[in-house]
């Protein structure tokens, strides 16, 4: 199979000396998040090339500067953008038990216009991309979530969200893997642990896997 | 490996760290680290060690050790009066302490974090690749965290030659009065109003005493960054980022690794030493840096540590 031309432009910013932030868009898009992992990928095999961690629809990039300048970079990497393939093979498949009975469900399902059968429903129903994981160890942003379940973040968020939440905000979702504070609404729980601290790489789930959830009673 | 420290008192946060674990960003651990890379490093060559070898980061004030055997050892960084059974002990310079001797410190001077290196490098828990303490995980270093009384500190076997008075020139330590980190303005930069540009580069902004090994807030007029929220990417130590509230966070080793708040500054590698060297309520300005201006800070910085390797 011939490499996949593409006109895709790759504004490259310096973030700082030593790293380059590669934005492939800025749109949620499972589309530009197999380019940006496909890009990382690549990059990561270049000597000069650090470390190379996508973003949503990004890369940042970490180099060394005595072997290229910023650049040669810039233009090496809307090369590797132009010619490599996206990922043929899907990611690995979570199917993740969840116990709807999260503090915000009610009043998601309210704010929806939806009973909190639909919402459950709704959540369940498709395969989620993992778009990146980060943040905090272990969390990954996951989606895109269906329009009907679209909600902005709670306006004050919550100083500790328990370890297991499962949660929604705008186009995503995702599970808080340690106590933490947050701004997502919580609608159910799930007992799989995704930060793993003494398994080597400690996250679940890696940018590119698929997970769906299914819901469980206690 | 050998024991090599009986701590006493730990300090007000004391924590082994080497050079991270940049390779686990991909799982959100943060990279962690020392924070000064510099001090770190010129400890550990001082010594003799290599660059990596894990170090001791004594954070606003030194510990009391207790030595349990003769060691070669450097101190580096903020100067924290280091006392050899209550003598001066010199910074920057490698020196020899006997089984028995108290290395304790009389008081911050200046900086604020404090690096003892020991010849042979300090041996600990690794995790991830890395022997640093990461506190939110709770692995690495001393059992994933800060130095307790009545641990005991130990090192590995050094390998080549010990030479005590190997030393750092006066006239090449840095000056951590100068509160002035050179940065370079960040993908984000021309989302600040106007007024936020110039008040981001012409202000003096307070580390503010919610500040830690993840990141520092900084005090001073606000600023705006409007415009629709952005999608997350991968962040990278020194990124000045601006949250809602227009406080902007500085990010240092154990920063997030991932985040969508507006980047509208990154400070210069070689200003991160510096940033580390900064304690809550110090004052620091940012001076808008042109990249080749920032690499050749940053091999002139190089050069400095190449001197101290024989």
């Amino acid at each position: 199979m011939p490499p996949q031309r593409s006109t895709l432009r790759v504004r490259v910013h310096p973030l700082g000396d030593t790293a380059v932030l590669a934005e492939l868009g800025t749109k949620l898009d499972t589309a530009l998040n197999t380019r940006a992992i496909a890009l990382a990928a690549a990059l990561k095999k270049r000597r000069d090339v650090r470390q190379a961690v996508a973003g949503h629809a990004s890369v940042t990039v970490h180099f060394d500067p005595d072997q290229i300048t910023h650049q040669a970079l810039a233009a090496a990497i809307n090369r590797l953008a132009t010619k490599r393939p996206p990922l043929d093979e899907p990611g690995r498949l979570h199917r993740i038990p969840v116990v709807y009975d999260g503090p915000d469900l009610y009043a998601v399902a309210l704010q929806l216009g939806l009973s909190t059968h639909q919402v459950i429903e709704l959540h369940g129903r498709p395969i989620y991309r993992v778009f990146l994981v980060g943040f905090v160890p272990g969390w990954a942003y996951l989606g895109p979530l269906p329009d009907e379940l679209a909600l902005p973040r709670r306006p004050v968020p919550r100083t500790q969200v328990p370890a297991g939440s499962v949660a929604i905000a705008g186009h995503q979702t995702g599970i808080y893997p340690l106590v933490s504070p947050g701004g997502w609404h919580l609608i159910g729980r799930t007992s799989v642990k995704l930060f793993l601290p003494d398994s080597d790489p400690p996250s679940l789930f890696r940018a590119g896997d698929r997970v769906k959830f299914f819901s469980v009673g206690e | 490996m050998t024991e090599v420290f009986r701590v006493i008192r730990p300090g007000l946060l004391t924590t082994i760290q080497d050079i991270g674990r940049p390779q686990a960003v991909a799982s959100g651990v943060p990279p962690g680290g020392a924070m000064d890379r510099f001090a770190h490093t010129a400890a550990n060559l001082i010594v003799g060690n290599d660059r990596g070898a894990a170090t001791l980061e004594c954070t606003l004030s030194g510990p009391h050790l207790v030595a349990e055997g003769p060691r070669l050892v450097a101190i580096a960084g903020a100067d924290f009066q280091p006392l050899v059974n209550g003598a001066a002990a010199p910074m920057w310079t490698g020196f020899f302490l006997s089984a028995g001797d108290q290395l304790t410190f009389g008081g911050r001077r200046a900086g604020a974090r404090a690096y003892i290196a020991v010849a042979g490098g300090i041996v600990a828990d690794r995790w991830l690749g890395s022997m640093s303490t990461n506190l939110m995980c709770a692995r690495g270093g001393m059992n994933g965290r800060a130095l307790l009384a009545g641990d005991v500190v130990s090192a590995g076997e050094p390998s080549g030659p010990l030479v005590a008075g190997r030393s750092l020139a006066d006239g090449l330590q840095p000056r951590y009065a100068d509160r002035i980190l050179h940065a370079i303005p960040g993908p984000h930069f021309t989302r600040l109003h106007v007024e936020s540009r110039e008040a981001l580069l012409g202000s003096t902004f307070t580390v503010s005493h919610d500040s830690n090994r993840m990141g520092y807030r900084l005090e001073g007029p606000p600023l705006e960054a409007p415009g629709d929220e952005l999608l997350s990417f991968g962040l990278v130590a020194g990124v000045v980022q601006v949250p809602a509230g227009g406080q902007p966070i500085l990010l240092m080793a154990d920063h997030q690794t991932a985040g969508g708040y507006p980047m509208v500054l990154t400070v210069a590698s070689a200003s991160i030493p510096v940033a580390a060297q900064l304690a809550p309520g110090d004052e620091v300005r940012f001076a808008e840096t042109p990249i080749d201006e920032a690499l050749r800070m940053r091999a002139a910085q190089r050069d400095v540590l190449d001197l101290l390797i024989s």
